[in-house]
């Protein structure tokens, strides 16, 4: 537990990606089974614990501490679990700390009611970080910055494996993650996943910059604004997952439930019709979904939801990414003409006569749930990740408007001790100025240097460490689209946000109003 | 919590800028200039400018000469003490900083002491904190919250000492507090064997010259200004938490951002200030230190200046021994400690 909790502690104060991967691998080679299993498991969210919740916590906080003395603390440190740990009478020198596994098995074995009282036994047995650690891995959330991702690179890493290799296999595989290690060690073959149904990594696509494709060579399709979506069929077993490879088949039952074919296909989620609040709107809803555990039968009323495919995987049992785009795409049309077609459909190839005529009907498309064209290359395989020169995204030009900035924040990594992070505003008919949303990006050096001179000349108030800055520099700011949001007091919030010009010259109260902003939603 | 059986009540006078000795005509710690004033200590939200006459340690006294250029002042060595119409003033180590007193006032018959900021650990730079038996104790509560326990130093320091070992071709600054504790950290370092020279960002030279002066060795310091960043390889650099995030630090090779202080404790804490190396050091009590000196005074009544008033009273209260909170505008409660 001492090694878990230390390795928690580094990746909490570790700001470069790298350093944490680092210290993943170095403890994951260091750890013997199946405390690493357990401890990967917990890092990539996939640990569940289901007889400890942060209420068990808060229960063994009260049968030890003063009432009062508990919640000023916890006002004080901002988190119960750390405040609990914090506070817990220090431990006595000759006592021995459990492993990870001794954790997770005393905890899965022991019931709600008796999980209170044998935590504290626990937390008898460890000093401040271990006890931080023990109820970090008691109820899940780790908070230290990790995505499953990183943590199956650092596993890569640790074994001089592809992180590829390992999201290939991952999903078939449970906690502690034996087989993965035996593979990883040179031990045991590669595991085989065999018949269950599980993620395989998403394609992805490189950003078309300036670059002409030839049009003999790539296909074109529009890009979809919705959620990016697997589905993954034994027969038997159907599952959805995320961009991340994490499962939202429970977010989705009805897509799960409509679907009858075999095997493994990509697609969009996406909102059929025009519904309530316009199609911003339902993106929105369609990502609070995503994190639920299950949905009610109105919320699958209030927007429905299908799945526009766009490629295949796995055509039954086989698996047919390496073969040529077009080849998979005939696959596809055979696969898709068999499901249900309120559910599914078949994301269409734009028919232009040449690169130009496509870059016409790119300007012209004005459907809110275009994003842009993709363009994928005839011949391109299946792959996993991002491989330069085989797809591309070309998104539509970026709305702007003309934003105050209101306060300032510095960033981290080579911009540290630079204010870079910039929240602006847009002026209500009263004359105030209400935030409509940050940004940190679409300036050079030279432009960063002057904003943070701005920033430290400009300042009229602190707030710990962000800054009010005098309301008189416009940023012309760049996005994607406009929605409606209840994080920003405007009602308002933009996607993908980035400063696209300083407008030094214009007057701060020439600056567009939240009304200007509202316009350009849907 | 606010009634007062005790006579002292009617004769010191606690205001939000200070605490008025009535009898003396004098104010302990005033934050604004005042003609007569008791000094606890150099820190800056204890020791300011522009009083008339001021009676210190002859410590403080030399860091208030050095922070603002007055030399005005009667040095009372730890220990000693002088009368006041009717009110007998002596001076006692607080065990903060160098210099650092408790002030203990005795008038009408009972005994007021004013702790100032102290602190009970063993620290080489400074006179180790002496219990005075009181009526009424006036303490400080900065670190009074139970999630406050300061860990022994020598853990830390090692912490610091093998994060350089794991290092070796970047630096570590370490931010620390100008007065008091950059010296400390300094002298700890030495007190585990590391001899190495140690580098000061600019802001530290004086003190460190002031501490070294009044017997306090701290070993060979060079100023990490304008040096290549080849010279600094395996360094630990000490530097003001104020220098930590800004240019000065793009200087150096690859620095780990260390801080020492009692604040440290607090993951969020560290994790809002960058630091990637906390390091638990305080010249604080913690809040062990601050229940176990209650409990060893047993003081008639508590008065608690400045800090988290509200949950040593909140203790007090649950272990019968009688307080009222201050609450003293003007100190600093996050960049010291």
């Amino acid at each position: 537990m001492q090694a878990f909790a230390a390795l928690l502690d580094g990746l909490i104060y570790t700001r470069s990606r790298d350093h944490k991967v680092r210290l993943i691998a170095d403890y994951l080679r260091t750890t013997p089974d199946p405390d690493r299993g357990w401890a990967l498991a917990a890092l990539a969210g996939t640990l569940s614990i289901s007889t400890v919740k942060a209420a068990a916590i808060r229960a063994m906080a009260e049968e030890q501490f003063d009432p009062m003395l508990f919640r000023m603390s916890r006002d004080y440190v901002g988190d119960t679990a750390e405040t609990v740990a914090l506070m817990w009478p220090d431990v006595s020198q000759d006592v021995v700390a459990p492993t990870v596994s001794e954790v997770i098995d005393v905890l899965s074995s022991t019931s709600r009611a008796r999980a209170p009282a044998v935590l504290a036994e626990l937390m008898d047995r460890l000093d401040a970080n271990g006890r931080y650690a023990l109820l970090k891995l008691a109820t899940g959330g780790m908070r230290v910055g990790i995505s499953a991702r990183l943590a199956k690179t650092a596993f890569g890493q640790a074994f001089g494996l592809s992180v590829d290799d390992v999201e290939e296999v991952w999903h078939a595989l449970r906690p502690p993650y034996a087989e993965l290690f035996a593979w990883g060690e040179g031990k045991s073959e590669r595991p085989d996943p065999a018949d269950s149904a599980f993620f395989r990594p998403f394609m992805l696509a490189h950003p078309l910059e300036d670059g002409k494709v030839n049009l003999d060579e790539f296909v074109a399709e529009w890009k979809w604004d919705g959620i990016r979506i697997q589905i993954a069929s034994t027969g038997g077993e159907t599952r959805l997952f995320s961009r991340g490879g994490d499962e939202v088949t429970a977010a989705f039952p009805e897509i799960a439930a409509a679907f009858n074919g075999i095997g493994v296909v990509d697609g969009e989620l996406l909102v059929r019709g025009d519904v309530q609040g316009g199609e911003a709107a339902s993106f929105n809803a369609l990502q609070q979904r995503l994190g639920r555990k299950n949905v009610t039968a109105a919320m699958q009323a209030e927007y429905p939801v299908f799945v526009r495919l766009y490629d295949i995987l796995f055509d039954g049992t086989e698996d047919v990414r390496a073969l040529p785009w077009t080849m998979r795409r005939n696959r596809l049309e055979m696969f898709v003409a068999k499901l249900d077609a309120v559910r599914f459909d078949l994301s269409v190839i734009i028919e232009a006569r040449d690169f130009d005529h496509l870059a016409e009907m790119r300007a012209a498309a004005c459907a809110v749930a275009i994003e842009g064209v993709m363009l994928k290359r005839r011949e391109s395989p299946y792959l996993a990740g991002r491989k330069v020169g085989l797809w591309y995204k070309w998104k539509r030009e970026p709305l702007v408007a003309d934003c105050v900035m209101m306060y300032a924040q510095r960033g981290s990594g080579k911009r540290s001790s630079f204010y870079s992070d910039y929240t602006f505003g847009c002026w209500t008919p009263d004359g105030d100025l209400l935030p409509v949303g940050k940004a940190y990006s679409g300036f050079s050096d030279e432009e960063l240097k002057w904003l943070d001179r701005f920033v430290r000349n400009n300042t009229v108030a602190r707030f710990g460490p962000v800054r009010e800055v005098e309301k008189s520099l416009v940023l012309e700011v760049a996005f994607d689209a406009v929605h409606e949001s209840k994080r920003h007091k405007s009602g308002i919030a933009m996607r993908f946000p980035r400063i696209s010009r300083l407008r030094r010259d214009k007057p701060a109260d020439e600056a567009d109003t939240i009304a200007n902003l509202r316009a350009m939603i849907g | 919590m606010n009634i007062s059986r005790t006579a002292a009540q009617h004769w010191i006078e606690p205001h939000a800028h200070g605490i008025y000795v009535k009898p003396a005509d004098m104010w302990i710690d005033p934050s604004r200039p005042a003609e007569r004033a008791l000094v606890t200590h150099g820190h800056a939200d204890h020791a300011r400018s522009g009083h008339g006459a001021v009676w210190a340690t002859p410590e403080t006294l030399a860091i208030m000469a050095l922070r603002y250029g007055t030399e005005m002042g009667a040095p009372i060595a730890y220990g000693d003490g002088f009368e006041a119409n009717g009110v007998k003033i002596s001076f006692h180590p607080a065990g903060h900083v160098l210099g650092s007193a408790q002030i203990l006032l005795e008038h009408a018959g009972e005994r007021v002491v004013v702790t100032g900021d102290y602190k009970r650990r063993f620290d080489p730079t400074c006179a180790p904190f002496e219990a005075v038996a009181c009526d009424v104790l006036i303490t400080e509560a900065t670190f009074g919250l139970p999630v406050f326990t300061h860990p022994p130093i020598e853990g830390e320091i090692a912490k610091l000492l093998a994060a350089r070992e794991a290092n070796a071709d970047g630096c570590i600054v370490v931010g620390a507090y100008a007065l008091g504790k950059a010296q400390r950290v300094i002298a700890e370092l030495r007190r585990a064997g590391f001899d190495a020279p140690i580098y000061i960002h600019g802001a530290m030279q004086k003190m460190c010259d002031l501490y070294a002066a009044h017997n306090v060795p701290l070993g060979e310091l060079i100023l990490a200004t304008g040096l290549a960043k080849a010279e600094m390889k395996g360094a630990i650099v000490i530097a003001p938490p104020s220098a930590m995030n800004d240019r000065w630090a793009q200087r150096l090779p690859d620095p780990i951002t260390a801080m020492a202080s009692g604040w440290m404790r607090v993951r969020q804490r560290a994790r809002q200030r960058n630091v990637e190396l906390p390091l638990v050091i305080s010249d604080h009590a913690d809040w062990t230190e601050l229940t176990d000196t209650l409990l060893e005074l047993r003081p008639a009544e508590t008065w608690i200046t400045h800090g988290r008033t509200d949950a040593l009273g909140r203790w007090c209260e649950l272990h019968q021994l009688k307080a009222r909170a201050l609450d003293l505008v003007g100190r600093e409660e996050e960049d010291e400690g």
